[in-house]
């Protein structure tokens, strides 16, 4: 019998432990991600680990990459999630302990600052009063009560009103200014919040994709980021892509000229819109980014003449890019590439031009730039043969980045909410007076958040005028 | 006169400048301190001007545009900030032998710009010509320019600290008499960083706001968005250390100088070392 009891006992001995253990261990872990310490860790480590990826290729590797390290190299950083480290699962883990650091410390702190800030101190201790560094210090010979109300006028009129308390015979005058700025610094917190759901919902319902469009066609899909056709729901019509360039042969201005169809006919307000870097056009939530251009390889025939020097009559060809033709006297050519403005690679030229290759019969071949603008530079190369450019009928197309991201609005109320945050958490400070009038003297006591030396000085300013009080 | 003229002007100044800061360190002369800020000044004056008539001449030429669209531009843009930032803190806080440790970095500047760099006025690639160019550029060169100011009170912070450790016999006397006590040294420290926390925050902003309106993307984690996430992880950092205990003064001055290394880095570093959209004078659109 007495057995049983003593089993029993320890039982309960044991479950007791075992409670206060998981208590203890459940507090710990709370500790745990509501400490700073963790803060610094998280940021040190998010700082660091970034790194990486900004060194090692992200994305698509390209195979130089992969021919340059070991194969054992590139198994242990493709394990380890380096080439496409931002998404990995440990820097995501990252950025989730961060946001549980965020959120667990905010649920610690924010109900004291609220209760501080809706039940501030009314009356200062005596421990308190001693040590504060801002006070002033008046003789007083009148009654406590005149000089009370004296001091509620003069808090009221200098500073803001302030509440009473009557204790030991003393009157206790507290008075604040911008208390709710101490939860600036929880603006912030919640903003980083924000930004991430707003980055989670891009990812989740968002896309982007990528589309070619040749001048006078037009498309009802693009290409998403694994090669899926996604579905527009009405058309895109580029009417005209054009390049621009300085005198330098740098470009000026990539343009094209895009309409949108629904069931075929342009929709108003989105006819002939030009589209330009650094101007897209947004239509139903989607936006098209000029992003590149090139000349449509099908079907682009380019004319080419060959006359030769000595008189006689000018011969026409034409040639697809790549295609070869053979002369009469054994001599071929092959048109390597053509651009319809040749600026960006021949500063001091402008118009079409194209790159060929001609191997006259047992000679070795050689390769050269025709002008279709510059015909004495295709004779000045001194050749039995004159080579000359007529131009294409390639017709180019435009190269569109299309997004579709519903979350950037988010992402864009928590920079707000940032912003706003870190302002009100620097360049605010709550400011609090206390007076004590008592039997003989009257002192005043002052504290502030942030910027103590500005504070310093309106403090004195007020004991200046709470020095030459009439009373 | 042209703006070429007065940026060399503005370099023979701030040079002027850091002699007298050199001088006033050496001789405890008080005329000589407030003589550096003025010439500070005076130099800030002459290169406001030079920007603003580089400004005119990119329009006299046909290019116009703002004058921070690539490495010359920007450095000499980075120079103007130094000064401005640090004309605020001398103003306010009135500790005159910070301009001796701040000074030089804008008169690197302007030298290596001057003496290193193609000053060539060049038209605008397409990828640049936005109005946010302007917006991105003087937030983050204003954010770098309070974490140089920074960065160089906290040299002063960590020569102060290991000489008072090592002879504490000559409180009073020497070099470090000039020095402003430890604690404001601090202090300042982080004043300069509560300036540059919130312009970095807003360039970074501006920047993924740009990002967003011309390629579709606010973030795409490139090398550049990537390194000024770091520098302001790095400050971010700086900030919960202070109300952590035991991570004030010798720590935080560390902290600070690794935070404006991190951000040279972030503004050299990647163009040299690193590829991405970012860098200066590539014809990527
Ligand atoms: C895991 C994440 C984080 C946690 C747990 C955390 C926690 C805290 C805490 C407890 C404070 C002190 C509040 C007080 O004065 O009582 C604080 C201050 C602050 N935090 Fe955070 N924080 C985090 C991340 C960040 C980040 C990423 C930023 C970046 C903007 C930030 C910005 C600030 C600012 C500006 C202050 C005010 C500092 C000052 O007054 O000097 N926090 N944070």
């Amino acid at each position: 019998m007495s057995s049983t009891i003593l089993i029993f006992h320890l039982l309960k001995r044991l479950e007791a432990t075992l409670a206060t253990n998981e208590q203890s261990f459940v507090n710990k872990l709370w500790d745990f991600f509501c400490s700073l310490k963790l803060t610094l860790f998280l940021l040190f480590s998010l700082a660091l680990t970034s790194i990486i990826g900004t060194i090692l290729p992200q994305g698509a590797v390209p195979p130089e990459y992969i021919a340059q390290i070991s194969p054992t190299k590139f198994q242990i950083y493709s394990k380890l999630g380096f080439f496409d480290m931002y998404h990995s699962w440990w820097f995501i883990t990252l950025l989730y302990v961060f946001s549980l650091n965020l959120v667990c410390c905010s649920i610690k702190r924010l109900p004291h600052v609220f209760k501080f800030i809706s039940e501030p101190i009314l009356v200062l201790g005596e421990s308190a009063r001693n040590s504060h560094p801002l006070k002033k210090e008046l003789k007083y010979s009148g009654s406590i009560e005149k000089g009370k109300e004296r001091l509620v006028q003069f808090l009221q009129n200098e500073f803001s009103t302030p509440v009473i308390t009557e204790q030991n015979n003393e009157f206790h005058l507290f008075a604040q200014k911008t208390a709710w700025c101490r939860l600036g610094v929880y603006v912030v917190h919640f903003s980083i919040l924000v930004i991430f759901i707003g980055a989670i919902i891009g990812s989740l319902v968002g896309y982007k994709g990528y589309v070619a469009i040749v001048e006078g066609t037009s498309v009802n899909s693009i290409d998403g980021k694994n090669g899926q056709k996604i579905p527009l729901g009405f058309e895109v019509l580029c009417e005209k892509f054009n390049v621009e360039f300085y005198s330098t042969g740098a470009p000026k201005e990539f343009r094209s000229i895009l309409t949108i169809l629904e069931n075929g006919k342009p929709v108003p307000g989105f006819s002939k819109i030009k589209v330009i870097v650094n101007e897209p056009l947004t239509y139903k939530g989607m936006t098209f980014y000029q992003s590149s251009y090139g000349q449509a390889s099908e079907g682009g025939e380019h004319t080419i003449t060959v006359t030769p020097r000595n008189g006689g009559t000018a011969e026409k060809f034409v040639v697809h890019e790549g295609e070869s033709k053979t002369l009469k006297d054994g001599t071929t050519f092959t048109v390597l590439e053509a651009t319809p403005e040749v600026r960006q690679f021949a500063p001091g030229f402008s118009g079409p031009a194209a790159r060929v290759q001609v191997t006259r019969k047992g000679a070795e071949p050689q390769i050269f730039v025709v002008f279709k603008n510059y015909p004495d530079v295709n004779a000045a190369r001194g050749d039995a043969l004159v080579f000359g450019y007529e131009g294409t009928d390639a017709k180019q197309y435009t190269g569109l980045q299309v997004a579709k991201d519903p979350g950037v609005w988010v992402v864009w109320l928590g920079c707000a909410l940032m912003v706003i945050g870190i302002s009100v958490a620097f360049f605010m400070s709550h400011k609090r007076v206390w007076v004590v009038v008592s039997p003989g003297h009257i002192r005043m006591y002052g504290n502030a958040s942030k910027n103590q030396a500005a504070f310093l000085m309106q403090f004195e300013e007020l004991s200046a005028k709470f020095q030459e009080l009439k009373i | 006169m042209t703006s070429s003229m007065l940026f060399n002007v503005t370099t023979f100044t701030y040079l002027i400048s850091m002699i007298v800061f050199f001088a006033f360190l050496a001789s405890k002369n008080k005329t000589l301190g407030i003589t550096g800020s003025f010439i500070a000044y005076a130099g800030l004056a002459v290169q406001t001007v030079a920007i603003a008539l580089r400004w005119k001449e990119s329009y006299d030429m046909g290019v116009g545009h703002a004058p921070m669209s690539n490495l010359y531009e920007s450095i000499v843009f980075f120079s103007w900030t130094i000064i401005l930032i640090f004309a605020y803190i001398d103003i306010r806080y009135k500790y005159r032998i910070v301009g001796a440790f701040v000074v030089p970095f804008a008169l690197l500047g302007m030298a290596w710009a001057q003496l290193g760099m193609n000053t060539g006025i060049e038209p605008l690639v397409p990828a640049l010509q936005s109005n946010w160019l302007l917006y991105h550029v003087i937030t983050c060169f204003l954010g770098y320019a309070a974490f140089a100011v920074a960065c160089g009170i906290s040299i002063m912070y960590l020569i102060k600290a290991v000489v008072e450790s090592t002879d504490s016999s000559t409180p009073a006397g020497g070099l470090m008499s000039m020095f402003p006590p430890l604690r404001v040294l601090d202090d300042l420290n982080y004043r300069a960083i509560m300036i540059g926390f919130p312009l970095l925050t807003l360039g970074i902003i501006t920047g993924a706001a740009w990002a967003n309106y011309a390629w579709g993307t606010y973030w795409s984690w490139d090398p550049k968005e990537t390194w000024s996430l770091i520098v302001w992880f790095v400050y971010a950092a700086f900030l919960h250390a202070r109300i952590t205990k035991g991570w004030v003064g010798k720590r935080a001055a560390w902290l600070s100088v690794i935070g404006f290394a991190a951000t040279i880095f972030c503004y050299l570093g990647v163009n040299l070392f690193l590829s991405g959209l970012h860098s200066y004078g590539s014809s990527k659109m």
